[in-house]
């Protein structure tokens, strides 16, 4: 995984709040087997809308997604963190995110970044005064800065170390083997298999 | 005041402590628990790359006997015995028997009697048993949960992650109850229960939780509701929701292919699993079952749900400027007009299956409804049953044929219209009554609008052409 420090872009004003991971990708922009291609489902059916925020041009290049409450809701799928990826974020910014998204993007390497709901309003409308504003979202320093704002985030120290290490976490477990295998001696014997097949 | 805890007083576990403690491989300051899975259930949408990692990392399976796959989320329902027509979709299923076969992992074909959706296959295998750590890379994972087992939906890295050691790293979510007390009126279900409970605390209500469904209404449904409730915890924004096991779950599992062999062993572990008197959930809920009516949905979004002898919302009722946006936004996209009584809600198509309701009592349930009657000729109803052994089940029973009869079509399983993967989806602008879990924008084809309702209402929205409940024929 690549390492994460420290990201400057430009952002993107998502004004939408329960924005479901059926919205960040549908259904059947799932079929492919590879982990990469999937920016062109990225929100599919709102880009058909000229007027949705990423058809317009002074967002075109925008890195930092700031959107509204509940983001990444429904399926765990994760390949709505490899559509945003893979279509150029490299953050995402809102007051909530859910559970699974939230894990799945910060097991890929996508960041994302809980700031109250107050905070992403006065970011979307600094953003849509001026496209070109610079936003830095600092994981070393747990802030981040546009203009002359700075906003603290917290995120736990593991992850953030993890992220900023780029450690692949299986790895990470496989270095632990010796606690899984003790686990497995004691485990209830009768805790079913699935093979051989009943 | 000195804590009971300060006393030496060893406060009680809530079930879903319990059964996270027994998990535990290893525990480390500052770091997130390391969790043993007891079972990994796989299907072809969110496993490719898992085991393309795997390969690359030059890894295997660790324990393939703990691992079963099914084809589900994007195998057509008609003619499952010839190629796949979709060619995308052929590769996906084709990599997943490629994968299973070279890392040794059970799986279930379509044509094969278990075949089905994931959520089906593992209860009517015997496979989910109370106390277990359960994972899937699907969010509705949730659904075994009915059984007094932790269950939870995962990324794709974490599938990789499970494949190779059997474990997930994870942070341990804080404990919800939900007191259901009193009894369903005739005609309510337990979809209505979990409907409600999500419009009651909406879809980020229960993020950050494991909620556990309590009281005399959950004590009195069966498997099969229980897993309904279960399955839609996500819905409210849960890591998992779990209901105590009982007798009802002891019975259910007795002479499943997978019950334990050795029976009274399990059996006294099993009910072991409860939430202590004396223990303490960070938050609590109640719910009187008494009230309940049929719910159904008229938003884009699960929690945006009334009873349904409701009228359509007016945005500008709601208090709250972010929920007035999305209620505005969902009525537009809907083509739905404020002050509409639900019930005069003209529908297109019917869908009743899926993980949340495609079991074998949501078929009867229906069937008793519609049987010698004809659904409405302005629209279709797809009925496609969870799994091929529920769909041999009913077909014994002859269910098969009230529907067929009453001009619905009777299809193979699998996630169908759900999400419409695969070609089972609706046209833009079409709308639904659907016994499935989620109405978001385009979830069952581009353009499509979806109302969630339970079993018996769709039977009742068929025969009458508008949303409807058993009580309205």
């Amino acid at each position: 995984m690549e390492k994460f420090i420290k990201h400057t872009g430009t952002g993107v004003p998502l004004r939408r709040s329960n924005v479901d991971t059926d919205q960040i990708i549908p259904a059947v922009y799932l079929k492919r087997v590879t982990r990469s291609g999937f920016e062109d489902g990225l929100f599919a059916a709102w880009r058909n809308d000229p007027d949705f925020v990423l058809n317009k041009g002074e967002y075109k290049t925008g890195t930092v997604l700031v959107a509204g409450a509940d983001f990444g809701t429904g399926s765990s799928r994760e390949h709505a963190v490899w559509a945003l990826q893979n279509y150029g974020f490299k953050a995402v910014i809102s007051s909530r995110f859910a559970d699974i998204f939230r894990g799945n993007s910060l097991k890929g390497g996508l960041l994302t970044v809980i700031v109250p709901q107050a905070d992403v309003e006065a970011m979307w409308a600094a953003i849509e005064a001026e496209p070109a504003t610079a936003i830095t979202v600092d994981l070393e320093t747990r802030t981040v800065t546009y203009n002359s704002v700075s906003l603290a985030f917290t995120i736990d120290d593991y992850t953030r170390w993890r992220l900023m290490e780029g450690l692949d976490d299986i790895g990470l477990t496989l270095k632990q083997t010796d606690f899984i295998d003790a686990f497995e001696e004691k485990r209830r014997s009768y805790k079913p298999t699935t093979l051989p097949i009943r | 005041m000195q804590s009971l805890i300060e006393k030496g007083v060893a406060m009680g576990k809530t079930l879903a402590e319990k059964i996270w403690a027994e998990h535990i491989v290893r525990q480390a300051d500052g770091e997130p628990d390391l969790l043993y899975i007891d079972l990994h259930l796989i299907h072809e949408v969110t496993s490719p790359q898992a085991f393309d990692g795997l390969r690359l990392a030059g890894r295997t399976v660790r324990r393939p006997d703990l691992t079963i796959a099914t084809e589900d989320h994007n195998v057509p329902t008609l003619d499952i015995l010839k190629p796949i027509a979709d060619p995308v979709s052929k590769l996906q299923v084709d990599t997943l028997r490629a994968n299973c076969k070279e890392f040794g992992i059970r799986l279930h074909s379509l044509g094969d009697i278990e075949q089905g959706i994931v959520h089906v296959v593992g209860p009517q295998l015997g496979i989910t048993q109370p106390g277990m750590t359960i994972v899937c890379g699907d969010s509705h994972t949730a659904t075994h949960g009915a059984f007094g087992a932790i269950a939870f939906g995962i990324g794709t890295s974490e599938v990789e992650h499970v494949l190779a050691t059997q474990t997930l790293p994870s942070t341990r979510p804080k404990t919800m109850a939900i007191n259901v007390e009193g009894s369903l009126k005739p005609g309510v279900t337990s979809k209505d229960i979990i409907l409600a409970i999500i419009a009651k605390i909406g879809t980020g209500g229960g993020q950050g939780y494991i909620i556990e469904y309590r009281g005399s209404a959950i004590r009195a449904l069966s498997m099969e509701s229980r897993m309904t409730v279960c399955n839609m915890s996500i819905e409210a924004g849960a890591r998992a929701g779990l209901i105590a096991p009982d007798e009802t779950t002891i019975a259910y599992i007795k002479g499943k292919p997978h019950a334990p062999e050795n029976w009274d062993e399990a059996v006294a572990y099993w009910k072991s699993l409860y939430t202590d008197s004396d223990a303490k959930f960070d938050i609590e809920i109640d719910l009187n079952a008494d009230e309940l009516e049929p719910f159904v949905t008229w938003g884009t979004n699960p929690g945006q749900g009334l009873p349904l002898n409701a009228k359509v919302p007016n945005p500008a009722d709601f208090a709250d400027p972010a929920a007035r946006t999305s209620a505005e936004r969902a009525l537009e996209y809907m083509g739905l007009t404020a002050g509409t009584p639900l019930k005069e809600i003209a529908i297109d198509t019917v869908f009743l299956g899926s993980c949340t309701n495609g079991r074998i009592e949501d078929l009867r349930s229906a069937a008793e409804i519609i049987k010698g009657k004809k659904i409405a000729s302005t629209l279709r109803m797809l009925v496609v049953p969870g799994s091929a052994r529920v769909r041999l089940e009913a077909e014994a029973e002859g269910l098969d044929k009230v529907f067929i009869d009453a001009g619905a079509q009777w299809r193979n399983a699998g996630c169908s219209m759900c999400l419409g993967m695969n070609p089972d989806q609706l046209a833009s602008g079409e709308r639904s009554a659907s016994t499935s879990n989620r109405n978001f924008e385009g979830r069952q084809g581009k353009g499509g609008r979806t109302h969630l309702v339970s079993p018996v209402v769709a039977a009742a929205t068929a025969l009458r052409g508008k949303l409807s409940s058993p009580a309205d024929l």
